[in-house]
């Protein structure tokens, strides 16, 4: 059971070959022996989804169940999900209860799915390698002296290790595609504005998009389908029909033309790394795909820019946290001021207070047109170059990753090497793209990602060509030799 | 560019956060680290350059009605409070 795709195991409940009670069962019972390796959950929520399975199988008795009836699922532990914790991965954040569940959640909810749990992820989902969480680290189940990437590094190796079919992610900076790549699964992040940020714990609100990491372009398309579209509560949600994304996954590239990101393809990239995505782009010309290269050349700032501006945000954000409505409270304040500085203090971990501080620098007096009015101005050059782009190409190429996973404290002492890591996921992000990455080869035994960039709302056209090329090789079905 | 202990001290401040002694060197290492980064963009040029206002061209801000749409939920927001009594959040007395 456990190996069965989302796309698999819809058809498969259906046949009724197995329940969803005995599905459910199946996996809490590889989470929780995986648990002590991994760590890829911070709540696993066993009664629930039992009562959930249980409603499923009454559904799909009746025979008028939602097409993800039963499907097993997991949420980033940042979406709010009524009556159970939402820690986002922090102290400040231990004991929060959610008193609502997220669009994202609801949706899935509302299309059948059975929740599992919470994944584990960076504190506040800033970090790419899950050692920030203050639940302890995610390992990388193809070697768990390495890390799984981060944000979304819980779900991603929750999928990897066959714990769960798909798992919802966030991505702000690469936190979908980052462990996605390094896990060896399938992530997609949605265009800015196609997924309801609703009842997501804000990191920074131009940059963050949800998304799902699963073990194929085709489970991709059938999740976004169920959580994209227009949420009126969420205001920078975009009011625009969503397609069938199914419908055209099997599309023929020919005549598809694709963009090789020039400046993604030089100095520091892992040889390794860039022989197994020239191989994948001889797969995608072999299809009948047409390779050009194509410069971006306000690129190379995209890591600067990010800095001053996701920070930033960020700071204006996390000022919520005040130890008087919610979170972490620390003991016996002297006063108002020691009530919030203590309780901020001990609730925030040290790369969160890094990149509050940062922000809170960079939008201070006298600083503020230096950074960032600075950043935004190099952000709209950077807008510009892929739009350029998508005027000559339909679909951006390049290298997740620079490196395949890295071991566990090796960068956690050096934040500008540690931020160097998104180099190839952030300008997505700041131009609001969806992107995706697809499992394209290993080095050593570890998996390596080939990044898809698609124009604003291209999502159709990224899962057509990550379809496409699953067609014809086999990574992303390959699993962990402890896990299969 | 270098950051000063008197720099972290008062970001701390506007940023209300409790450091620790311990905490103070790293955060002058890596903020000034992270300063130096991001001073790369002082060689972008951008004359003439609108600073961007949204991630999706032509879009604005969307804005609803000015309705009441909530139904009061402070019971059940309450719960996570640390601390509160007869609907109220309590805090330390801030006027002597």
């Amino acid at each position: 059971m456990y190996s069965e795709t989302v796309t698999e195991l819809s058809s498969s409940l259906r046949q009724r070959k197995f329940s969803a009670t005995e599905l459910t069962r199946s996996l809490l019972e590889r989470i929780n022996a995986a648990q002590p390796v991994l760590n890829a959950f911070v709540s696993i929520e066993s009664e629930r989804a039992l009562a959930e399975a249980a409603a499923a199988d009454r559904l799909l008795a009746s025979g008028n169940a939602p097409p993800l009836t039963g499907v097993p699922i997991a949420h980033k532990d940042l979406f709010c999900t009524a009556g159970s914790r939402t820690t986002c991965g922090s102290r400040m954040l231990a004991n929060f209860v959610s008193p609502y569940d997220a669009t994202v959640v609801a949706r899935l909810r509302a299309a059948g799915t059975v929740m599992l749990g919470k994944t584990n992820m960076d504190e506040f989902a800033m970090g790419s390698s899950n050692e920030t969480s203050f639940f302890g680290p995610v390992r990388n189940p193809w070697d768990p002296s390495r890390v799984p990437g981060g944000s979304s590094g819980g779900s991603a190796a929750a999928v990897a290790a066959r714990l769960i079919p798909a798992a919802t992610g966030t991505d702000t900076g690469g936190s979908i595609r980052q462990p996605a790549a390094l896990c060896g699964v399938t992530g997609l992040k949605a265009t800015y504005g196609r997924v309801s940020r609703y009842g997501m714990v804000a990191f920074a609100s131009s940059l963050d998009q949800a998304g799902v990491i699963a073990r194929s372009a085709e489970d991709c398309a059938l999740l976004l389908g169920a959580i994209a579209g227009f949420d009126p509560c969420d205001s920078t949600s975009v009011d625009l029909p969503v397609p069938d994304y199914r419908a055209v996954l099997d599309h023929p590239l020919r005549g598809l033309r694709v963009g090789l990101l020039k400046e993604f393809f030089g100095k520091g990239l892992d040889p390794a790394v860039e022989a197994s995505v020239r191989t994948a782009l001889e797969v995608l010309r072999g299809q009948g795909a047409l390779l050009q290269e194509v410069s971006l050349p306000s690129l190379p700032l995209s890591v600067p820019t990010y800095y001053v501006v996701a920070p930033a945000e960020c700071s204006s954000n996390l000022a919520r946290f005040d130890g008087v409505r919610f979170g972490h409270r620390c003991e016996n304040p002297r006063d108002l001021k020691d009530l919030y500085e203590r309780s901020r203090g001990e609730g925030f971990g040290a790369e969160v207070k890094r990149r509050v501080m940062t922000g809170t620098y960079v939008l201070s007096a006298g600083y503020y047109d230096a950074y960032y009015l600075k950043a935004q101005r190099v952000r709209a050059l950077i807008a510009e170059d892929f739009r350029r782009a998508f005027s000559e190409v339909d679909v951006l190429i390049s290298p997740t990753t620079p490196t395949p996973a890295f071991e566990i404290g090796a960068k956690m002492n050096d934040p500008v090497t540690m931020y160097l890591n998104d180099i190839y996921t952030i300008g997505a992000n700041l131009a609001g793209l969806p992107a995706a990455s697809v499992p394209c080869g290993f080095a050593d035994g570890l998996p390596i990602g080939m990044q898809i960039i698609g124009a604003h709302f291209g999502e159709e056209r990224i899962l057509n060509v990550a379809h496409r090329y699953q067609r014809e090789t086999d990574w992303h079905q390959r699993a962990p030799k402890e896990y299969r | 560019m270098s950051l000063t202990r008197h720099d972290i001290d008062n970001i701390a401040h506007l940023a209300r956060l409790a450091l620790t002694e311990a905490e103070i060197p790293v955060y002058i290492d890596s903020l000034s680290r992270i300063i130096e980064l991001v001073g790369e963009l002082d060689h972008a040029a951008t004359t003439g350059v609108t600073p961007m206002s949204h991630p999706l061209p032509g879009q604005t801000q969307r804005q609803r009605a000015d309705a009441v749409t909530e139904v009061d939920r402070h019971e059940l927001y309450q719960r996570n409070a640390p601390q509160a009594m007869a609907g109220l959040y309590l805090v330390p007395k801030v006027i002597e």
